[in-house]
């Protein structure tokens, strides 16, 4: 085993010289708009830029760079969910607590991924270069006193649908859209359904029998699982 | 409501009339055709309202959500595991190739890989829904521009293909097989040489199907030169798979990003594309698909290794903190899932990026100008399936 693990490690520490020139050219053309980056070998690229430079990124990176294929544009909702796993239906929770075994409240604390982030809501994007395979994820922060971002429909003409989706889905407003209605939501839906804060109706009404699956097996301990782990 | 008044009402119905016999005598008022929810050439429940000057699409505004079942919010609130349960009904006619790139990708951040054996049955059974998603959708294409006997050679040879797929998964649409760390199960016995004869059939509809179809007058005329899509637009578009290649974009995920797990390098096969980006020009590419895939499974059969179908995972699946997306040539077009994960039971956040939603984004601008008649044409060459649009 220990011949593997000094392999994997080695691996690791290489370093990709194909997607750090790739990065490099990237960082030529935006210079400062690049807030920070990250680069996993053999992987993939992540690229943080300030929400100003979302428009003039795309053109750099469709015009300039060639990557022509827009792949996706959407959006991450980085505050933890208040209700936890939610994994405990509310009727099992409400029977727990009269039994006095109070459930720990969630963390509430923001982690951001890689590239990081200082925001809540962060948008993030990926386009691909068909004549290479390239590919890059773009992301940036929105910040929470203005969720907007400016749209990339002049650049990338399919981002249409993807930005009405990002719009409903996480109330964040797409500025210079031509028709920002609702994609999938009937036109009177209130909320927001993929913030963290809206609460999936389903599972807080019901109890949720997949939770068996995750459960330990009764004869089946810690020791047993950690082996199969190694 | 303010109520008007009989002299007010006979004024604007006056009105009306001079204006509607102007319209004969100057030109037709434009009108407004609804194309679904419920209409046969929209594979479920896509809704198109165009607006018609005389026969010609003026404005053409696809509706959708009618199926919209909210999968990336689902996917936040179960285990790895539950999800492959989930995204088999994303496209329900290729259901294992939702899969796998679902479980690459956590095999990526869980940094795991499957034993040759499991990744070679997974490439077998990717192609498999391949096959029979396409094989579905060239028999559809013919039924939809008039030609009623492909869509019966389509299904009565599909179910060959499906059979095999039933065979090794226990379900003919929703095989939930695909694990973490392998397959859920072997291969049974025999299964091998079944699965070659069924690639036979599958050649041999192919090659019926090329002179019966393709080779007919009125198929060529009512696809040669209808909707073509440049390769600029289509890219910036998000336009994917057979449809791009349809354009004469040389990109296949399968060779060109080839994900690890899967071993299309293996085999020797070619990716076929077209130059003339119009609806014939992509349902040609199809056709080969399905007999490149057919090829594929044929060869990875032979070579199939001995061994286990499952690495050592824990048994109760957390996945490392982390972000990964992978993306695979499915048979729509690509399909990937970016999975972030916080060291966690079950995802922080999926997104699901499904060829068929941009696909089918490229109406808009696609149907414009064109004819009544011809919209049928190219949302069958387009070849989209609703839960794929609608996740």
């Amino acid at each position: 085993m220990s011949d593997v693990e000094t392999v994997e490690e080695e691996v690791a520490v290489e370093v990709d010289h194909e997607r750090e020139a790739m990065l490099a050219e990237i960082s030529d053309e935006l210079g400062d708009e690049i807030v920070e980056t990250f680069v996993k070998p053999g992987d993939d690229v992540w690229i943080r830029i300030t929400r100003d430079a979302w428009v003039t990124t795309a053109e750099v990176l469709k015009n300039k760079l060639d990557f022509r294929f827009l792949n996706f544009v959407s959006a991450i909702d980085w505050m933890p969910s208040p209700f936890g796993r939610d994994m405990d239906s509310q009727v099992d929770l409400a029977m727990s607590a009269a039994q006095g075994d109070v459930p720990d409240p969630p963390d509430m604390t923001i982690e951001t991924g890689y590239a990081g982030g200082d925001t809540r809501f962060q948008v993030f994007a990926r386009v691909n270069d068909v004549d290479s395979g390239r590919a890059v994820t773009i992301k940036a922060d929105v910040p929470d006193d203005d969720l907007s971002v400016p749209t990339w429909i002049p650049v990338y003409p399919g981002a249409n649908w993807h930005e009405r989706e990002l719009m409903e889905m996480f109330g964040i407003a797409v500025t210079g859209h031509p028709n920002p209605r609702k994609l999938y939501l009937p036109g009177a839906f209130e909320g927001n359904p993929m913030r963290k804060d809206f609460a999936l109706l389903a599972r807080r009404i019901k109890p949720w029998p997949g939770i068996v699956d995750v459960e330990q097996m009764p004869g089946e301990d810690d020791e047993e699982s950690s082996e199969a782990e190694s | 409501m303010t109520a008007i008044s009989d002299a007010e009402k006979l004024r604007q119905l006056g009105e009306q009339a001079t204006e509607a016999r102007m319209n004969v005598e100057i030109e037709t008022e434009g009108m407004t055709l609804n194309l679904g929810p419920q209409h046969p050439a929209t594979h479920g429940t896509l809704r198109i309202i165009a607006k018609l000057d005389g026969e010609q699409v003026v404005v053409a505004e696809p509706v959708m959500g009618y199926m919209h079942r909210g999968y990336e919010k689902l996917a936040e609130v179960r285990t790895y595991p539950q999800v492959t349960t989930l995204v088999n009904r994303i496209d329900w006619v290729g259901s294992f190739a939702n899969e796998t790139p679902f479980i690459l990708a956590a095999e990526k951040l869980m940094e795991i890989e499957a034993p040759p054996r499991a990744q070679y049955i997974r490439t077998v059974l990717h192609e498999m829904s391949r096959i029979a998603n396409v094989m579905l959708g060239i028999g559809d294409m013919g039924v939809q521009i008039g030609a009623v006997t492909p869509i019966f050679f389509a299904f009565r040879d599909r179910e060959y293909v499906l059979n095999q797929i039933e065979a090794v998964t226990g379900g003919r649409f929703h095989p939930n097989f695909d694990r973490i760390g392998g397959l859920k199960d072997d291969l049974p016995a025999g299964w091998i040489q079944n699965t070659q004869n069924a690639m036979d059939k599958v050649l041999e509809f192919c090659d019926q199907i090329e002179t019966l179809m393709y080779g007919n007058e009125i198929f060529q005329a009512r696809t040669r030169g209808i909707g073509i899509i440049p390769k600029d637009v289509g890219l910036s578009y998000g336009v994917s798979g057979v449809n791009i290649r349809g354009s004469g974009v040389d990109w296949d995920v399968r060779r060109d990003n080839m994900p690890q797990g899967l071993v299309y390098d293996q085999v020797d096969w070619k990716v076929w594309t077209h130059p003339d980006g119009d609806c014939y020009s992509r349902m040609w590419v199809r056709l080969q698909e399905v007999r490149e895939g057919a090829k594929i499974v044929q060869q990875l059969l032979k070579q199939i290794p001995a061994g286990p179908v499952m690495a050592k995972v824990p048994r109760i699946i957390k996945v490392p903190a982390g972000e990964a997306f992978v993306e695979t040539e499915n048979p729509l077009g690509v399909m990937g899932y970016y999975i972030v994960s916080k060291g966690d039971l079950n995802p922080y956040r999926v997104k699901i990026r499904t060829a068929s939603f941009s696909n089918i984004s490229i109406t808009p601008w696609l149907l414009k100008g064109v004819f009544v008649p011809d919209i049928i044409a190219i949302l069958g060459s387009l070849y989209f399936i609703l839960g794929d649009i609608d996740r």
